[in-house]
């Protein structure tokens, strides 16, 4: 089981408030290999983020277990960069700043000074922000905010990208833009990713496998499609394919037809 | 799209322009751009200045008018111009003991306040991380701090005289005490107030509690801190000016005291708007040492 890069076995999670306890996740089991990109996609509340925070290791593990290259995740580490859904940059520092201070972190003992200048430097030219790397946040758009922080993870150079939700809060022009940045960075770097999103393109578009998850509480994961589109991808070549058009239908279909949002039950 | 509608309504076409060359033209705008800057910004000024001017003039004529020259009673401002002029000209003489210009009681004062508001800004940003962060803190000191925080600044300072037994360290003890509960406050509501997504940044980064406290807790708090910072020092120099009073000495809070007993009362009109410029000047010092360092998030 545990042959995998990143495992996740049996996770459970349940939150405790007051006397009530309420379990969000339910017996998650899902195997990810290196270089994999895999997108995890479910109806809101269905406990996505709460996954995606237990791999991060920002929430506890209440029974099973996150297990990455061999190690068991037990607290937060910059080898799991998050990219935030709201891109969390401080704003009191400039682009490179925000960028700057995780390679200080993760490469103090291993790169100089100068290296960790042009490290910092090379991962904001990867998306493309470096004309606006003296910039604080509150200067530049939103898009561009998403595309430091994604510089940030990047930078840390980890086992394995966290994205969560990272375009939700974008117009579509901008979020087809980064989409195509993430599969080129993803195609130079072959880096493992798994991200939360509730856009079902989306999620045909960039990953290899999507992990549909049933309703919370105490949702689990439901079915698992597999996206067999060549890659380098291109939106407008892939948008007619048959593959493309299963896989979406799939999900469409698991979303909307047999785990529909529960309002009456629920 | 309108040209069709232009060919059919005669009267409504333009007038076709003269022929103009452009070196003609070109230094015209250059020219009138810049002294439209000028223009622009006198008039701003103006409209800056102006109204608090007027209101100025207008109240010094209503108090000219309703004060009279009659002897004893409030003096018109005429009066307090002929009796204090060398007072408001000469703020630097000195002729030995209390006997000295403004400038020298407030130096005294504003030193009391330094130090006084340093100590209280230390140890209050300080406390104020503490109860902010620490919910044992927060539960065990903020019941304390809400009732020590409404005491009147002057009522500290018997009990101060009783146990410090000089008028200085007293001085510096009321001071201290009067502001740094807004500083202890608002640090604990800046720091409460992080976002949880700063603090997972950090989390994710691994940050040691040093590099966490220097690296987002103070950052983020800044602006707050120096909200609190801004009202303990109009704090710190209202009660100077009262436990001066009090104290005796040097300082402008005793001149006023001194000139009350003298009958001098133009001499404490004028101590009255010295003391409110230099409370505005340290309230506009903070405001800027702010601004400076939390590079323009603080408001201003």
């Amino acid at each position: 089981m545990s042959k995998s890069y990143l495992s996740i076995e049996n996770l459970c999670v349940s939150f405790r408030s007051g006397s009530k306890v309420s379990e969000v996740l339910r017996g998650v089991d899902l195997q990810i290999d290196r270089g994999e990109f895999v997108s995890i996609i479910g109806h809101s509340g269905c406990g996505k983020s709460t996954m995606l925070n237990v791999v991060a290791g920002l929430l506890p593990v209440s029974t099973g277990a996150v297990i990455l290259d061999g190690e068991a995740v037990e607290r937060p580490g910059p080898e799991r960069a998050v990219v935030f859904q709201n891109h969390s940059l401080l704003p009191w520092l400039t682009a490179y700043e925000n960028v700057r201070l995780g390679v200080d972190k993760v490469f103090r003992a291993t790169k100089s000074r100068a290296e960790r200048h042009e490290w910092t430097l090379h991962n904001l030219a990867l998306v493309q922000m470096t004309h606006a790397k003296d910039k604080k946040p509150h200067e530049i758009s939103g898009g561009m905010k998403q595309r430091v922080g994604l510089a940030r993870a990047l930078a840390m150079e980890p086992k394995v990208l966290l994205l969560d939700e990272p375009f939700g809060a974008l117009d579509a022009l901008t979020r087809a833009n980064l989409q195509d940045s993430v599969m080129e960075i993803h195609a130079q770097l072959k880096n493992t990713v798994l991200m939360i999103t509730h856009d079902v393109d989306e999620a045909v578009l960039l990953s290899d496998r999507i992990v549909m998850m049933t309703n919370g509480p105490a949702a689990s994961v439901g079915e698992i499609a597999h996206v067999d589109l060549a890659r380098p991808r291109n939106r407008i070549a892939v948008d007619a394919t048959p593959a493309y058009i299963q896989a979406r239908h799939a999900v469409i279909e698991f979303l909307y037809a047999r785990h529909a949002a529960v309002r009456a039950a629920a | 799209m309108s040209l069709p509608a232009l060919k059919l309504h005669p009267e409504f076409a333009p007038t076709p322009a003269k022929p103009v060359t452009p070196a003609a033209i070109l230094p015209m705008p250059r020219k009138s751009v810049s002294a439209g800057r000028v223009a622009q910004t006198l008039r701003e000024a103006a409209a800056n200045l102006l109204p608090p001017l007027i209101t100025l003039i207008a109240v010094l004529l209503i108090w000219q008018l309703a004060a009279g020259d009659a002897a004893g009673g409030l003096p018109s401002p005429s009066r307090i111009w002929m009796e204090s002029h060398d007072l408001i000209l000469n703020p630097f003489f000195d002729h030995g003991g209390t006997d000295k210009g403004l400038f020298w009681h407030t130096l005294t004062s504003l030193r009391r306040v330094a130090v006084g508001f340093g100590l209280a800004a230390v140890v209050g940003i300080a406390l104020g991380m503490l109860v902010g962060s620490s919910k044992l803190a927060h539960r065990s000191l903020d019941p304390i701090f809400q009732v020590l925080r409404t005491i009147p600044p002057l009522a500290w300072l018997p009990i101060s005289l009783a146990a410090l037994h000089e008028a200085n360290p007293s001085a510096l003890f009321v001071i201290f005490i009067t502001a740094i509960w807004p500083i202890v406050i608002n640090t604990a509501v800046g720091v409460r107030n992080i976002p949880q997504d700063y603090r997972n940044v950090g989390r994710v980064l691994r940050l040691s509690p040093i590099e966490h406290l220097f690296t987002i807790l103070l950052p983020a708090a800044t602006p707050y801190i120096f909200t609190g910072l801004r009202i303990g020092v109009g704090m710190s120099w209202l009660a100077i000016i009262a436990s001066e009073m009090l104290l005796g000495g040097v300082g402008v809070g005793f001149f006023i005291w001194d000139q009350y007993n003298a009958s001098r009362i133009s001499d404490i009109v004028v101590a009255l708007v010295w003391v409110g410029l230099v409370g505005f000047a340290l309230d506009r010092f903070i405001a800027l040492v702010g601004h400076i360092v939390s590079r323009g998030t603080a408001a201003n």
